[in-house]
């Protein structure tokens, strides 16, 4: 594409390449940000996205390819640069600290030697005048992940950047705070600075978004603006081919279903200071339906989890039961035994050991529950069943890699997560607990894990999801419950639930108040 | 009142090794590396020290080469680990040993020489005050060092600018690097004042405590050292009364074991480390308050990506 050298863009961007051993994470891409426009960067997970603002930022250093600042040629070394420049960044994970204050948090990214105090200060006014009030003497753990989102907005913007970036910002908000953050940036497009918006979430980027570049596998796809294309459109971009809907067929008769997996009356203290109690949660998942558990993170879904799966027995014994059958006091592999099967929402170092083969993860979480298939006389491994298992899942889950048996840390993170659900599918459990099924998994594989999913509930077991992508659990769901501050809200029928009501209780309202609170939004 | 003085004075001397080398590797730790190579480093800093003033007959030029010994000594794990990013256990222990060994082979021809003794300094007027005076103003040099470093580090991690970017680094390096601040360096700085203080505090012990050269004359008092960073939940002051709690049941055992008293004299010696520890532990029961003071990052290698 030609330059631009009207002298109205920004940043212009020119054939910035960056290789990591053999993979072309960025591969010559071109970008022009305009002044006071909001740009969004599209593509799936993988495709180089954060590759490409970290060398915005400085944090890493391109290979080849050139950066013009305001018409100059840049080279930006370190964050440093990049603030010195008028860039600032929103992060979305490994920012902040959680051992310290609000203010302190602010005044480690800010050169200048003024005071806490007055940092403080600053960052208060600021803050009101944006309408995202913050205290600044609160801890950062004890704060929710919008109230942690706007500590980074304002550090950035007590920085006057010129250019903001904004990693995946609406991914742990709900709608309202998403909605609130909207407002922010059109006030800050107003003021004439430049927005470049990172997302896959196509319908917010059609709403605020003035232009878009997409990604796919390292490569700009295409340029568009977005108003004028159709998710479905801006979808095929992104993934290169149509994503296969998903199908789930309603279900006959659930009422008179039995459950095989109750939950009664679950609490737990918080086991670390930063870390949520669970008060009295009670729910039944039924053979033959998918329930979702909605919810901001870090509002107890990681306890719960924990609580469910066994990683933390319960004192009482009936507080989880499984086909009926108590099972609060059995640790994971007793509850797995009962038939239950469980994915949690880390994939290294939770749900698969980095530094070991597919298959030999594969034995390690079945080795109980398959121990005929798996274990022969005397403790003998069967290796010769262990990797023929591991192949049949890996070639039903379609997944992708680079050896017959590599290791776990090998596969990226959407291949990783196809093979632990694959894991525990091949199993053809009765109950199944999912936390983030899909969490950094491109749309193709993300559909067809979903699918699975929902096969597996009408083929006749009881499947619980936990998720904060709420198209997900729209998607897939029979039911959707909110767990909001360690409460678990009633399940909501699908055909009953909206993006609003389940929003509401995501940010703590009561289901009766709905209406009254969304005049103000 | 002599003896109490004379006894409350030795508690003193026994405290300010362990003292000065805890809140070296507190600094360490709060930049988020552990460093087990304290014993190590002390006794480096203890044969150089002795070595320097026993060679040049000047006790000041002992304790200048111990902090440097103990300082050069650190850079050794400070290259390894933080340039290299081995694993710091590994590497700390590896410290220790070497320390241990090499300050052995140093010192062969120090063995049974008579060393030099820094002299005490009386502070002139407030140390001829009854009893107090004696106590807190007529010291050796080396104590006064020790309570101005507690105070100095108390001040510069929770007051300044820099002792707040470093607490960042050990409460995450990721994001200390993402917000652009040099991780590595801060680090190297830390481990090499670990390094220096642990060659003081070793110094500390073969200029004043016991001014001769014996091998292994640390006796673990770097692990002890380090044992008491953890338990004051990395919090100078209580690693300042740890210290104190140790060096006052150490010599109070001491006594008691010359009076005779009908207990197993094994009993008597562990007594400081049971002391210290139920006082620490008792202490630190505010769980929020040592969760928000534990460096989350401790121990973990970092290698920043380019």
């Amino acid at each position: 594409m030609s330059a631009n050298h009207d002298g109205a863009n920004l940043l212009e961007v020119r054939g910035l390449t960056k290789i990591f051993g053999t993979l072309t994470a960025c591969d010559h891409i071109d970008l022009n940000i305009a002044k006071g426009e909001i740009h969004a960067l599209l593509g799936e997970n993988g495709a180089g996205k954060s590759t490409l603002v970290k060398m915005l930022f400085g944090s890493l250093e391109p290979n080849s390819g050139e950066i013009f600042w305001n018409g100059q040629a840049v080279r930006i070394t370190s964050p440093g640069a990049a603030k010195k420049l008028g860039i600032g960044m929103v992060f979305q994970h490994f920012s902040l600290f959680e051992a310290l204050t609000a203010a302190e948090n602010i005044a480690l990214s800010l050169d200048d030697g003024s005071p806490i105090s007055s940092i403080a200060a600053k960052a208060r006014a600021l803050s009101y005048s944006y309408g995202l009030p913050l205290d600044p003497d609160s801890l950062v753990g004890d704060l929710s992940v919008g109230e942690r989102q706007r500590i980074e907005i304002i550090r950035c913007l007590l920085q006057t950047p010129q250019l903001i970036i904004l990693d995946e910002p609406t991914s742990v908000l709900t709608p309202q705070e998403a909605d609130k953050l909207f407002e922010t940036l059109e006030r800050l497009r107003a003021e004439g600075k430049s927005i470049l918006y990172i997302s896959h979430r196509l319908e917010e980027v059609k709403r605020i978004c003035d232009r878009a570049t997409v990604l796919r596998h390292g490569k700009v796809v295409g340029h568009c603006n977005p108003r004028e294309e159709t998710a479905a459109s801006l979808a095929r971009m992104m993934v290169g081919n149509e994503v296969q809907a998903v199908v789930r067929a309603p279900v006959e008769g659930i009422e008179t279903a039995q459950p095989l997996l109750e939950i009664r009356n679950l609490s737990r203290k918080p086991a670390t200071p930063f870390s949520i109690p669970l008060k009295a949660i009670s729910l039944n998942v039924r053979a033959g339906e998918v329930i979702g558990i909605a919810g901001v993170a870090g509002n107890g879904q990681g306890e719960f989890f924990e609580s469910v799966s066994g990683e933390v027995s319960q004192q009482d014994a009936t507080s989880v039961r499984i086909r009926g059958k108590d099972a609060g006091g059995l640790t994971i592999t007793g509850r797995r035994l009962l038939g239950a099967a469980f994915v949690p929402e880390e994939r290294l170092g939770h749900g698969a050991a980095p530094r070991m083969k597919l298959s030999e993860n594969l034995l390690l979480s079945r080795h109980a529950t398959d121990g005929k298939a798996f274990v022969g006389t005397g403790g003998m491994v069967k290796s010769g069943a262990v990797y023929a298992a591991s192949q049949r899942i890996i070639e039903a889950m379609d997944v992708r890699k680079s050896a017959p048996d590599p290791e776990a840390a090998a596969l990226s993170g959407g291949n990783l997560q196809k093979f632990i659900v694959g894991r525990e599918l091949d199993r053809r459990p009765s109950v199944m607990v999912v936390n983030q099924p899909t969490w950094g998994v491109d749309a193709g594989a993300a559909a067809h894990i979903r699918q699975a999913l929902i096969e597996l509930s009408r083929s006749g077991s009881a499947v619980l999801v936990i998720s904060q992508d709420l198209d997900e659990l729209f998607e897939i769901s029979d039911a959707i419950a909110v767990m909001h501050n360690g409460e678990l809200s009633k399940p909501m029928p699908i055909a009953e639930a909206t993006f609003e009501k389940v929003g509401l209780l995501m940010g703590g309202a009561e289901p009766g108040h709905a209406e009254h609170t969304l005049e103000t939004a | 009142m002599d003896i109490t003085v004379n006894i409350l004075l030795t508690i003193a001397t026994a405290a300010t090794p362990l003292l000065i080398a805890a809140i070296g590797e507190l600094v360490v730790e709060r930049s988020g590396v552990l460093n087990l190579g304290v014993e190590g480093m002390m006794i480096m800093g203890a044969v150089g020290g002795f070595g320097a003033g026993y060679l040049t007959g000047s006790p000041w030029l002992g304790l200048l080469a111990a902090i440097v010994m103990g300082a050069v000594f650190s850079l050794l794990f400070a290259v390894m680990t933080l340039s290299l990013a081995t694993n710091q256990v590994a590497t700390g222990l590896s410290l220790t040993l070497l320390g241990l060994g090499l300050s052995g082979m140093i010192g062969t021809s120090f063995v049974g020489q008579p060393g030099v003794r820094l002299p005490n300094l009386d502070i002139p007027g407030l140390s001829s005050i009854p009893v107090v005076g004696k106590l807190l103003f007529g010291q050796d040099p080396v104590f006064y060092i020790s309570i101005a470093l507690t105070a100095a580090v108390m001040w510069f991690l929770f007051k300044t600018r820099t002792g707040l970017t470093l607490r960042s680094i050990g409460d995450s390096h990721a994001s200390a690097h993402a917000l652009g601040i040099k991780v590595i360096r801060y680090r190297y700085l830390s481990v090499i004042f670990g390094g220096a203080c642990a060659g003081l505090a070793g110094g500390h012990l073969s200029l004043v405590y016991t001014p001769q050269w014996v091998e292994n004359m640390t006796a673990g008092r770097g692990w002890i050292a380090l044992a008491l960073v953890v338990f004051a939940s990395w919090r100078p002051w209580r690693v300042l009364a740890g210290a104190y709690i140790f060096g006052a049941v150490w010599i109070g055992q001491l006594h008691a074991q010359a009076f005779g008293i009908p207990v197993p004299s094994q009993m008597l010696s562990s007594l400081p480390y049971l002391a210290t520890v139920v006082v620490l532990v008792l202490i630190s029961r505010n769980k929020r308050l040592t969760m928000m003071n534990t460096p989350a990052s401790l121990g973990q290698p970092f290698v920043p990506d380019r």
